[in-house]
């Protein structure tokens, strides 16, 4: 086994166990820095694919800015009550159900033979240029399209925020 | 393979090792410049000029007690001063502090970077932006006001100038048409210094930086005279020893970078400087200019800090993102024309 392959056991097996833990866990505190441990290991898969620009971006967005927004939400929070809650029946017969639909989903796909794209491989390594030049050459209008979608989106969240209009 | 990872473990010793001692000197220079500024001697009683006063102050901090309120939630109040040092000692990786070291005996130069990445800009952002964490956790696991009311404001702050940090820096990088801060220093030994070039972004880069540290005129989450003493105000000894060397290694890094992407690291603008080093002697020179350039921005930092008085809350986030976020926004649209026109 190489270094590559520990690695990749390494960062795949604690990002499991950390997705485990961020469900497991009665802290929602405890819950968010796992997510956030969760999304540093899969900047470290990323890496291990070469993909470095993807995986910046990965730590920079959701470990560096989403996550302390949703800190500073959970903090804001009565942390006693939600330690004190119970597990609900259906809650947890819910919510395996629909994780063992995921694993049925994901066996029939892989039990099929997988087929590179392409002329993909050959471009897919790298950095910024390569996931980038994309956006805005081929892709230029479903880009802009949904830079204008996430914009009324954003605009909707501060007009429904607000209590009254004047 | 193990040459490499030789070579890297001393590169790594020296550049923490040169760190941390500015950084103890630096706590050093802030108070005596604040007592030259002041009109007073400043602490003068250990060694020759009071220069063994780090030593002293670290002594200290390893015998004071260190106390552990009963009501703080002890595993994120142990954790929160550690995640609050170590982002600032590894984004410092991917700044060059020399060209190269033709070190006598090894094949190939040794080069003044430890980590010679192709987004080094996005790696020192991810990094730094990991280091609000030991702040608002630190805050929230005090489990009381003054510290909790510091640490929200600080993790609103910090993710406010985050914003402008990054979008201050691209037209730099328009420019450069480089992610990777070694090609910066080097576009800049052979062109020009990109702080005259780009005085707005350098401004803004300037000002959302002492914000990201959380320094006067922007220390909010700290500020004594309203929150005691903000998110670290329940810690003691090594603990809180570690908050403070983790607010200097930031400003070490910020000084680094305003260096790196404005001022030309390591090199100066006339030969020998100006090229990568071909001798030993030049390559020691470059980073002995790096430094002294870090230091000069130290200085700045501890000057204004004695200088301008506290901006309100609001202010500080009008400032933020109501002039700052536009005016970036405008600087790159402006560059990307500039530069198109040129290039044409």
């Amino acid at each position: 086994m190489n270094i590559h392959d520990a690695l990749f056991w390494f960062f795949s097996i604690a990002m499991l166990a950390c997705g485990l833990l961020v469900i497991a866990n009665r802290n929602p505190v405890t819950s968010a820095m796992f997510l956030v441990l969760l999304f540093v290991f899969m900047a470290g898969l990323f890496l291990l694919l070469e993909a470095i620009f993807i995986a910046a971006i990965q730590v920079l967005v959701y470990a560096g800015a989403v996550m302390v927004l949703f800190l500073f939400v959970i903090m804001l929070l009565d942390i006693k009550a939600s330690e004190r809650r119970k597990f609900k029946i259906l809650g947890v017969v819910g919510g395996i159900a629909v994780g063992l639909a995921f694993v049925w989903e994901l066996v029939i796909i892989l039990s099929q033979p997988i087929e590179p794209l392409a002329g993909g491989g050959a471009e897919l390594h790298g950095g910024l240029e390569e996931v980038v030049k994309p956006f805005f050459a081929h892709y230029m209008l479903p880009f802009e399209v949904t830079a204008l979608l996430l914009l009324v989106a954003m605009v909707g969240v501060v007009l429904l925020s607000k209590k009254e209009l004047k | 393979m193990i040459p490499f990872l030789l070579i890297n473990l001393v590169k790594i010793a020296c550049v923490i090792g040169v760190m941390l001692t500015v950084v103890a000197y630096t706590v050093l220079a802030e108070r005596k410049v604040c007592a030259w500024m002041q009109d007073r001697i400043g602490p003068n009683r250990v060694g020759p000029m009071g220069l063994l006063q780090p030593l002293a102050d670290g002594l200290k901090f390893v015998f004071k007690e260190d106390v552990l309120s009963h009501h703080v939630n002890k595993v994120y109040f142990t954790l929160a001063p550690m995640i609050a040092l170590v982002p600032a000692l590894i984004t410092i990786a991917v700044v060059p502090w020399g060209s190269q070291l033709m070190i006598p005996g090894l094949a190939e130069p040794v080069k003044g970077v430890i980590a010679d990445l192709n987004v080094g800009i996005l790696f020192v952002f991810a990094i730094s932006s990991l280091g609000v964490y030991g702040i608002v956790l630190a805050g929230w696991s005090s489990n009381s006001k003054y510290p909790f009311l510091g640490s929200i404001r600080s993790s609103a702050q910090m993710i406010s100038y985050e914003v402008c940090l990054g979008l201050s820096v691209v037209p730099v990088f328009m420019q450069v048409g480089s992610l990777n801060l070694s090609q910066v220093v080097e576009y800049q030994a052979h062109h020009v210094w990109l702080g005259l070039c780009q005085p707005l972004s350098f401004f803004i880069f300037v000002v959302s930086a002492f914000a990201e540290t959380n320094r006067l005129p922007f220390d909010l989450p700290e500020a004594e005279q309203e929150l005691v003493g903000g998110y670290h105000t329940e810690y003691s000894s090594m603990k809180f020893a570690m908050f403070f060397m983790g607010e200097y290694a930031a400003m070490f890094v910020a000084s680094a970078l305003m260096v790196t992407l404005f001022f030309g690291g390591w090199s100066l603008p006339f030969a020998p400087f100006n090229v990568p080093a071909q001798t030993l002697g030049v390559g020691l020179a470059h980073i002995g200019i790096f430094l002294v350039k870090v230091c000069g921005f130290l200085f700045f930092y501890i000057w204004v800090r004695w200088t301008i008085p506290r901006f309100r809350y609001d202010q500080l986030m009008a400032l933020g993102w109501k002039l700052f976020i536009p005016l970036t926004l405008l600087n790159i649209l402006i560059s990307g024309v500039v530069l198109t026109l040129m290039s044409k």
